[in-house]
């Protein structure tokens, strides 16, 4: 399709104008990160500082233990990864590839959990997390993701179901077991969306707020979201530093969605329909 | 007959999907069934972290209708926000999608931009914006003064503290975006050529043929970005607090507050299970609507294939009777 030369500058300006909206908060963030005290609080801001302290990043991450945070954080990242991909690959082809009885209740069920607020489970789980002893511990945060998702079950059993049933009829004659099948044929057919189920959850369980906010209280077990949050309220706005820490903890997404960049896009365009 | 091995297999492959999908199973009971069930009796008690739990009833969900004028402005401001957040966001996540699909050098560098803050979500979002709309020192109303706009007090004045959150909100529209790019690539570029060639302009080619084939995805995220707004929790616990002056205590920090703050386990249930029947209403709500507006390409082909049965029926029929005849 060929658009005229007028269309083009009209289409241009606007992306620029979006654009920064969408950029301009990284980048107010990295300049406040490297200025000095005086400038940050001073009125008109200041665009370009005058001395660029990039020291500012290592005084912000030596203020706390963010050594520890972000210990935590990769843990509970990496945990809740390896759990999803397991239960979730397991479940989906199981949704996908067999028919058995209550296959459609279940099914459903599975999908319906998707539309229950978040509230409503929070205060039982509380609870039961309290009573199992696992309050401050990281366990109520990575054990669930053992057991699997209904939106990462539902985007992989949307794939399973494209692919034609001769093939594992055929490696059922030739002596594959049930679980050889699973194991050897779909689990590598399976690579492009497991790597995206992977990448939202890497996003997902990174950027989390709530559930550490809920079930830990030592410093000691902080996340990187909690350490972060921790900056405000305690002292009066101690911005350089939650600058520093937040361009940081920006950091891995950023860079987990630029590699799988490509996997988001068709991931998406084959769970919807 | 079946050999003994035989039979053993089949026994073995009535019970292996249910082997696959045994996780969910236990997680579904243990995390969801459980916990959901338990908050509907909770719901019933007076319940404080610490002591006895007392039964009283329907006693929480009276107290919620008639005694708490909490509950009446925490939902008021919550559906305030999904008003205004939801159709802005599906407004600017499709216009976004059209942009980049256009067919212009470097799309893949901006449709990266737009989906950037997607990424990043939650804790960062707030700290960020909550330092550009600072009322002292904040970036954002220098920036307006620039375009003779005398910006608000924002996050101090009650009237535009919402706003600012809607404004902080709409910086994730990147994945929806996305998927309505992704949806919107789609289309066979021949539609669009067969609608130019019978004179169709672009906003005519955009009203027929590319909203109605993207309904569905429309419909799928009005009900997510639905269920968000009235869930939207992190954003107001970091940049409001609920404040000032509670014009920013959305629903979520209500549940949040009583349970947490308070204690009071067994109204923060029943304050759940009512935004629960809430979210349960507008989904079903929504998708009895969307029989009038949502268009699927299966229907549409089922009923031409119907048509072509029973046209195939009748000439059929048709033949025996010349036949008879």
């Amino acid at each position: 399709m060929k658009i005229s030369k007028r269309h083009k500058i009209l289409v241009y300006s606007v992306l620029v104008i979006f654009s920064l909206y969408f950029i301009f908060p990284f980048l107010w963030a990295l300049i406040t990160a490297i200025k000095s005290e005086p400038e940050v609080f001073s009125y008109p801001p200041k665009f370009i500082p005058d001395e660029l302290l990039f020291s500012n990043f290592v005084d912000a991450w030596n203020s706390q233990p963010f050594g520890t945070y972000f210990k935590n954080s990769v843990i509970v990242t990496v945990l809740t990864t390896i759990g999803q991909l397991i239960s979730c690959s397991l479940v989906a082809y199981g949704f996908a590839r067999y028919d058995f009885k209550y296959k459609n209740f279940l099914f459903v069920l599975l999908l319906s959990t998707m539309m229950i607020p978040w509230d409503v489970t929070m205060i039982p789980l509380y609870m039961q997390f309290n009573m199992l002893g696992w309050i401050n511990t990281l366990k109520p945060l990575i054990v669930p993701a053992f057991f699997g998702s209904a939106y990462y079950i539902f985007l992989l059993r949307q794939f399973l179901m494209n692919i034609p049933k001769d093939l594992e009829n055929a490696a059922r004659i030739d002596g594959a077991n049930e679980f050889q099948i699973f194991y050897k044929i779909f689990l590598p057919i399976m690579k492009a969306p497991l790597t995206l189920v992977a990448v939202l959850n890497i996003i997902l369980v990174w950027n989390d707020y709530l559930g550490p906010l809920i079930y830990l209280q030592d410093k000691a077990k902080y996340t990187m979201t909690l350490g972060l949050a921790s900056f405000q309220g305690v002292h009066e706005l101690q911005i350089i530093p939650i600058m520093a820490i937040t361009l940081v903890m920006v950091i891995p997404p950023v860079l987990v969605f630029v590699f799988a960049q490509k996997y988001i896009v068709e991931g998406i365009s084959g769970s919807i329909k | 007959m079946f050999t003994k091995k035989e039979k053993k297999f089949t026994l073995i492959r009535k019970r292996v999907p249910y082997l696959f999908i045994l996780p969910w199973i236990i997680g579904y009971i243990a995390f969801t069934l459980g916990p959901l069930a338990f908050s509907l009796v909770m719901s019933l008690f007076d319940w404080p972290i610490a002591g006895e739990a007392k039964y009283i009833g329907l006693a929480n969900f009276t107290k919620m209708f008639t005694a708490d004028p909490q509950f009446y402005n925490s939902l008021i401001i919550t559906f305030k926000f999904a008003l205004i957040f939801v159709p802005l966001n599906l407004g600017a996540a499709l216009v976004l999608a059209l942009l980049i699909t256009q067919p212009i050098k470097g799309m893949k560098f901006f449709r990266t931009i737009f989906y950037l803050p997607a990424v990043v979500s939650g804790v960062a979002v707030s700290i960020v914006w909550g330092w550009m709309f600072n009322t002292e020192y904040g970036v954002f109303n220098y920036l307006l003064s620039f375009l003779g706009i005398e910006g608000p007090m924002w996050l101090v004045d009650p009237k535009w503290a919402i706003v600012a959150i809607v404004v902080a909100s709409a910086w994730g529209v990147g994945t929806m975006m996305l998927i309505f790019y992704t949806d919107i690539k789609s289309i066979p570029q021949e539609m669009y050529e067969a609608a130019a060639i019978d004179g169709a302009g672009p906003i005519r080619q955009f009203i027929s043929i590319t909203i109605p084939t993207i309904t569905p995805t429309i419909l799928f995220n009005v009900i997510t970005s639905v269920i968000a707004a009235l869930q939207q929790l992190t954003l107001v616990l970091l940049l409001t607090g609920g404040g000032p002056l509670k014009s920013t205590y959305f629903y979520g920090l209500f549940v949040y507050n009583n349970a947490f703050k308070h204690h009071e386990l067994g109204y923060a249930s029943a304050n759940a299970w009512f935004m629960f029947i809430i979210i349960m209403l507008f989904t079903l709500m929504i998708f009895k609507s969307s029989s009038a507006w949502v268009f699927y390409e299966a229907e549409v082909k089922k009923e031409k294939k119907d048509k072509k049965e029973k046209k195939k029926k009748r000439e059929v029929k048709n033949n025996e009777d010349l036949q008879k005849a």
